[in-house]
C-alpha cells in the first residue's frame, strides 16, 4: 500500500471541494473493496477523505411514498431495516446474497455502487487490464473468464460489476442522489453504471469529485410477488456467475407491472425497461411469456470460453426467478 | 475545516491523532493512515489474539467487534475508528475465565488448529448480539465469512448452538 494523507470531512462541500482540488484524492466510506484495491496497488490514492461522519446514515420516508437511504448505511442496516424487509424484501434478499456478515457491517450503501470488478487481470498488477491501465490490453478474452460477462462487452473490456444489491436496486428503479461542486443531481439507476465500450476505466456517470449522499427507492417494491436467484460455484459468500431480480404485479394472473434486472453478465446491471412493458406487462403470467421475454433480453449474447455456460444459464435463471416471483406466498 | 488537511506532502506529518478504547483500555495513538486496525492490534497494541490470515477480508480470522458490530480488522484503516470502542479475543475472556462462547469453544471440540479461532469466536459473539441467527442453517449461512481450513465446522456450529441453547450473550463494545 501506498503512503496517503487522511481527511477526516466535517462537510460535504469541504470533501468535493478536497477532492476537485487535490490529483489523486479519493473518497473513502466502509473501505471493503477500496483498502483491499490499495494492498494490491491497484488503487493508489494520495489521499483518503473519509465520508463516514457527515450524517448520511439515516433511513427516511420520502413524501412520495419512496425511501431514502443515506449513502453511509451499512450493508447491513440496509437488509435488517424493517421498511426495507417489509416494502423492499427484494433489496433485502440481494444484499444478503453478498459477501460476507463481516463485510456487509462494514459496507457501505454508496460505496456498494462504486465497488469495482473482481476480474482477476484487474486485480494483478503483472497482466494487462484496459479497466486498470488504459490501453494495455485484455487478457481476459481469451483467459480466465468463467466469471466474466456475456451481454454490453467490448473489444476493450469483458468484466462483470460485482454488486448484488445493486442488481436488486436497477430492479427496483432507485435513483442516486449525488451532489458535488458543480451542485446537486439525480440519476438514475439505469443512468449510473455503463458499458466499458472504449473506456473501461470509467465505472459510472459520477465524476471524480461527486459524492453519492443517498439512494432513493420510489414506492412500488414488489412486496408479495419478488425473488432474487443467485447461481454460484458455492453456497454462501462467493460472487454470482448469474443472479436474477424480478418484481411483478399480477392481477387475476396477468402481470400488470414488471421488472427484471441481471447481476453477473454484464459491466452494469442489465436491464430492458422497454422490453419488459413490452413482453411482459399485459401479458399472462407463465412460462410462455417468460420465454419470450428471456429470449429478446439476453440477444446479442456472447460467450468467450469459460463463461459459454452463461449463454444456458441465463436464460433459465430468468425464468425461474419470474416464476418464483409470481408464485410467491403461494404453498407448494 | 478538516483534520490532517496541512500535511500533504510530508510524511512524517501524516500521522493522525487516533483515540481508541480496546478491550476496555483507552489508547491515544499517532497512527499513520495505512496503517489497518489488525496491524495496530498486533503490532503495537501486543494483542496478537486477531489473526492475519488473508490479510484481503476473505478468511475472517481478523474479526474484531467494533462498538459492538463484527468486521474483518484487516480492512479497516486504524485512523478511521477514532473514539471507537474495539473488542478482540482477549477482551472477551481470559485464561481460568473464559466467556460462555471460549467455554464453549473448548467444550465443544470447536477448533483443530486453533488459528482461525479467534476469528470464529468474535465472529460467532458479534453474530448472537445481531439475533438474526435462529436455525443451524443460519448460522452456517451467517458464520461463512470464518473459513477453517482444518475443516471443523461441525463442532464450531455445535459450540455456538450450545451457546444459543444457554441464551446467553456476552459482552464486546
Amino acid at each position: 500500500m501506498n503512503n496517503f494523507q487522511y481527511v477526516r470531512a466535517e462537510g460535504l462541500d469541504g470533501a468535493a471541494r478536497f477532492v476537485a482540488g487535490h490529483a489523486g484524492a479519493k473518497f473513502i466510506g466502509g473501505g471493503t473493496n477500496l483498502v483491499d484495491l490499495m494492498k494490491y496497488n491497484v488503487e493508489k490514492p494520495s489521499a483518503l477523505v473519509d465520508l463516514n461522519r457527515l450524517s448520511m446514515r439515516d433511513v427516511s420516508e420520502l413524501p412520495d411514498g419512496g425511501l431514502r437511504i443515506g449513502a453511509s448505511v451499512t450493508n447491513s442496516d440496509v437488509a435488517y431495516h424493517p421498511t426495507v424487509s417489509t416494502h423492499y424484501p427484494l433489496l433485502s434478499r440481494a444484499i444478503l446474497a453478498g459477501a460476507s456478515a463481516q463485510l456487509r457491517n462494514k459496507a457501505t450503501t454508496g460505496g456498494n455502487l462504486l465497488q469495482r470488478t473482481r476480474c482477476v487481470y484487474f486485480y494483478d498488477t503483472a497482466t494487462p487490464c484496459n479497466k486498470r491501465e488504459p490501453g494495455t490490453g485484455c487478457p481476459a478474452k481469451e483467459g480466465i473468464n468463467r466469471t466474466l460477462a456475456i451481454l454490453g462487452t467490448s473489444v476493450s473490456c469483458i468484466a462483470t460489476h460485482p454488486s448484488d444489491m445493486c442488481v436488486a436496486l436497477a430492479a427496483l428503479g432507485a435513483v442516486v442522489q449525488v451532489t458535488g461542486p458543480g451542485g446537486s443531481r439525480s440519476i438514475r439507476f439505469e443512468e449510473f453504471h455503463r458499458l466499458p465500450g472504449d473506456h473501461p476505466e470509467i465505472d459510472t456517470t459520477l465524476t471524480a469529485d461527486e459524492i453519492i449522499t443517498s439512494v432513493d427507492l420510489p414506492k412500488t417494491g414488489y412486496a408479495g410477488h419478488s425473488a432474487y436467484i443467485k447461481v454460484r460455484d458455492r453456497q454462501s459468500y462467493a460472487f454470482a456467475l448469474v443472479s436474477v431480480a424480478a418484481g411483478l404485479e399480477v392481477t387475476d394472473g396477468v402481470i400488470a407491472g414488471a421488472a427484471v434486472a441481471l447481476g453477473g453478465v454484464a459491466h452494469k446491471p442489465w436491464r430492458n425497461s422497454q422490453l419488459e412493458q413490452q413482453l411482459l406487462v399485459g401479458k399472462p403470467a407463465n412460462r410462455d411469456t417468460y420465454h419470450e421475454f428471456q429470449r429478446a433480453l439476453l440477444v446479442g449474447a456472447q460467450g468467450y470460453g469459460e463463461n459459454d455456460f452463461k449463454l444456458k444459464l441465463a436464460p433459465v435463471t430468468v425464468v425461474r426467478a419470474l416464476e418464483q416471483a409470481a408464485h410467491e406466498g403461494e404453498q407448494a | 475545516m478538516m483534520a490532517g488537511q496541512q500535511a500533504l506532502g510530508e510524511k512524517a506529518d501524516f500521522a493522525v491523532t487516533t483515540e481508541l478504547t480496546v478491550n476496555g483500555r483507552s489508547h491515544t495513538l499517532q497512527v499513520e493512515p495505512w496503517t489497518s486496525l489488525l496491524d495496530l492490534l498486533r503490532e503495537e497494541l501486543q494483542l496478537t489474539g486477531s489473526k492475519k490470515g488473508c490479510d484481503h477480508g476473505q478468511c475472517g480470522a481478523c474479526t474484531v467487534l467494533v462498538n459492538g458490530v463484527r468486521v474483518n480488522s484487516c480492512l479497516c484503516l486504524a485512523v478511521m475508528h477514532d473514539g471507537d470502542e474495539v473488542t478482540t479475543l482477549e477482551g472477551l475472556g481470559s485464561e481460568g475465565t473464559l466467556s460462555p462462547m471460549q467455554q464453549s469453544c473448548v467444550d465443544q471440540d470447536g477448533y483443530q488448529c486453533g488459528y482461525c479461532t479467534p476469528g470464529q469466536i468474535c465472529s460467532a459473539v458479534g453474530m448472537l448480539k445481531e439475533g438474526h441467527a435462529k436455525t443451524e442453517a443460519d448460522i452456517r449461512e451467517q458464520l461463512s465469512g470464518n473459513v477453517c481450513r482444518c475443516g471443523a465446522y461441525p463442532n464450531i456450529v455445535a459450540a455456538v448452538k450450545h451457546v444459543m441453547s444457554m441464551g446467553q450473550t456476552e459482552g464486546g463494545r
